[in-house]
């Protein structure tokens, strides 16, 4: 098997805040193979996109960030900024949370897609519009040519986000990085989003790396899931694996607090008492036991390391993982 | 657009009123009785009475607003009764050089405002933001008349590069014209940059922080593009007011850099309207004056469309 497209390794951010350094993502490895999908999933302020944000170099200036990213044969935390700048855009982009922020107000979307084309392509002016055109068609937007002279807030919420797909598609990327791409559109329009982005995925053959709180998100689209808690990953492995047979407690807490058709209504969600520790104060044990319905003197006293469990990619973080039996529809 | 244009138009009318009412109010509720200060002091009660009964001053105020007011609209501001001129005669003769001054006053303010606020924007916190910041802080608190005879020792009296006072109009002598108007638009532009500095550089840092900025990032756009393209035009509307503004306050000349450089702006017009009670001319001229201003936030409000989409179209 050739060389993965993306190796995380051991990648840690801190951010400096008044009451001390935050440890936003503690030692995380993750690798990706070219065309493949991992989900990474976990609640707000995981640290899941802080780790995305690390694969782009786009921290907040004061973050301070170890461990190495290699895309592609490249470690891009030691990359120049010039060589840094030429990959963006082209072989690696991205596609945020938020549609109604992620576009410039005062551009059109012709500028906005037409000039990441024209920086990494050498066409010229009219063959960039012509591709331009064929991107938004691709993603689903009616009248593309159009929309080029309009505005973003001439579009819907959920327009946009196709727009801000067609941008991150515009170079034949090897590697989307989408972070909660659907979090902030209607709930229709979610599985629209999530369709094209699978599509346009198996059409170019490009990696993917779904950023969600959802367990639901990742189930039927990601190769491979990563279950991030407190910044660090505490369960990894092959989609189907971890939906047949989840070891952590904290998964399956994720999966239980999503809302089912068979329960009856009115019946509450069991959602995770307590809140994730303070990224400030890091816990000797582990991140979770506070919150856990298994945990013992044990996980208050030493953090569990990632460990093999029987199924081959299968890596879980836990003293007391749940032996199921039975696998969960996913 | 054409309705956001009229809507802004009618929206004026009011605000010219106002200001008719007001500038008219100044004048008339000033103490000392025009008549008296025209006829002077040897003046007969029955020689004072028979002025006053000629200029309408014996009618009540509210009479002798509409009837000014509607001179005004005609295009009569009225006669100096010193030197015989209208107030338009005496305006059109002053304003081309207030016009001329404060033209190079804010485009030499925006030619070191503008760059120097990008910069520091770009790297805020570094050596050269928080030096710039300070130097902008200590011209802002320097007086004009300070700076102007700073300049003037300094490129006058000890260079001799330009002279220290004087004018001649543009089409006599254009360089030599320049050369007049070079040490007193510096000395405001000096005054003028520290503020477009500040505003531009702080709305630039807000901008840089939107998530549309990290998206131009992770385009591979260049730093270049990021910044002038993606960041400058959403930063560049407080930019546009303050200088609206400036322009504005400019175009009623300034008092002192026209009275330290013996320039015929409109400055020194209503300076010596003060001095020697004409006020039909002071009246006159702070109505144009307030026109002007009125007319260069309208002016304002059409850039405003011009940079945001969302206001040409209504959105916000």
């Amino acid at each position: 098997m050739s060389a993965p497209l993306l190796t995380i390794e051991d990648v840690a951010v801190e951010l400096p805040t008044p009451r001390g350094n935050l440890r936003a993502v503690d030692h995380v490895d993750l690798s990706l193979e070219a065309g493949r999908t991992l989900g990474i999933v976990g609640e707000s302020g995981c640290g899941k996109t802080m780790l995305s944000r690390a694969v782009l170099q786009l921290l907040p200036k004061k973050a301070k960030l170890t461990g190495r990213v290699m895309f592609d044969g490249q470690d891009l935390v030691r990359l120049e900024p010039e060589s840094l700048r030429r990959l963006r855009g082209r072989d690696l982009a991205v596609v945020f949370q938020d549609p109604m922020t992620s576009l410039n107000p005062v551009l059109t979307i012709g500028t906005q897609l037409m000039e990441t084309i024209q920086e990494h392509l050498e066409l010229d002016a009219p063959a960039a519009k012509a591709r331009s055109i064929e991107l938004l068609a691709a993603v689903g937007i009616p009248a593309p040519e159009q929309r080029l002279a309009q505005y973003p807030h001439q579009c819907s919420g959920g327009m946009r986000q196709r727009i801000a797909i067609a941008i991150a598609l515009s170079c034949e990327p090897k590697l989307l990085i989408a972070d909660e791409p659907t979090t902030a559109l209607d709930v229709t329009i979610q599985a629209q989003i999530l369709d094209l982005l699978a599509r346009e995925q198996r059409r170019r053959h490009m990696a993917m790396i779904i950023i969600t709180h959802d367990l639901g998100v990742v189930a039927g689209r990601a190769d491979e899931v990563a279950v991030m808690y407190a910044g660090r990953v505490v369960e990894r492995a092959p989609t189907q694996a971890l939906f047949k047979r989840m070891h952590m407690p904290y998964t399956e807490a994720l999966l239980a607090a999503i809302p089912k058709l068979e329960t009856a209504p009115h019946t509450p969600l069991p959602a995770i008492s307590g809140r994730p520790p303070d990224p400030t104060r890091p816990l000797k044990g582990c991140s979770f036991a506070p919150r856990c319905n298994y945990a013992t003197g044990r996980c208050h006293e030493a953090k569990p390391v990632l460990t093999s469990a029987e199924m081959p990619g299968h890596l879980y973080a836990c003293f007391h993982p749940i032996r199921m039996t039975e696998g969960i529809e996913a | 657009m054409l309705n956001f244009v009229v809507r802004r138009l009618l929206g004026m009318l009011p605000v010219l009123l106002a200001v008719s009412l007001l500038t008219f109010l100044i004048a008339s509720l000033l103490p000392g009785d025009l008549a008296l200060v025209i006829l002077g002091d040897q003046a007969t009660p029955e020689n004072v009475a028979a002025l006053r009964r000629d200029m309408g001053l014996d009618q009540p105020l509210w009479w002798r607003y509409l009837s000014w007011l509607g001179h005004v609209v005609q295009g009569d501001l009225g006669r100096s009764f010193r030197t015989g001129q209208t107030v338009l005669q005496a305006v059109a003769e002053r304003i081309p050089v207030s016009l001329q001054l404060m033209l190079m006053a804010e485009f030499i303010g925006l030619l070191i405002g503008v760059p120097v606020a990008i910069a520091c924007a770009a790297r805020a916190g570094g050596a050269f933001d928080r030096f710039m910041t300070g130097s902008a802080f200590a011209m802002l608190s320097m007086p004009s008349f300070l700076t102007a005879i700073l300049l003037i020792y300094l490129f006058a009296v000890e260079l001799r590069w330009l002279p220290a006072t004087g004018y001649v109009p543009f089409t006599e002598a254009p360089l030599a014209n320049l050369r007049f108007f070079v040490l007193p638009a510096l000395t405001l532009a000096l005054a003028e940059w520290p503020g477009i500095m500040r505003v531009l550089r702080s709305d630039m840092i807000a901008t840089l922080q939107e998530d549309y900025i990290a998206l131009a990032k992770a385009k591979g756009l260049k730093p270049s593009r990021i910044l002038f393209v993606h960041a400058l035009k959403p930063s560049s509307l407080t930019l546009v007011t303050v200088t609206g503004i400036n322009i504005g306050r400019l175009l009623g000349g300034t008092l002192i850099v026209e009275s330290v450089f013996a320039l015929p702006g409109i400055g020194r017009l209503l300076v010596g309207a003060i001095y020697t009670r004409d006020l039909v001319i002071l009246q006159g001229v702070v109505l144009l004056v307030a026109c002007g201003f009125v007319i260069v936030n309208f002016i304002v409000d059409m850039l405003y469309a011009v940079l945001d989409p969302r206001i040409r179209h209504g959105h916000a």
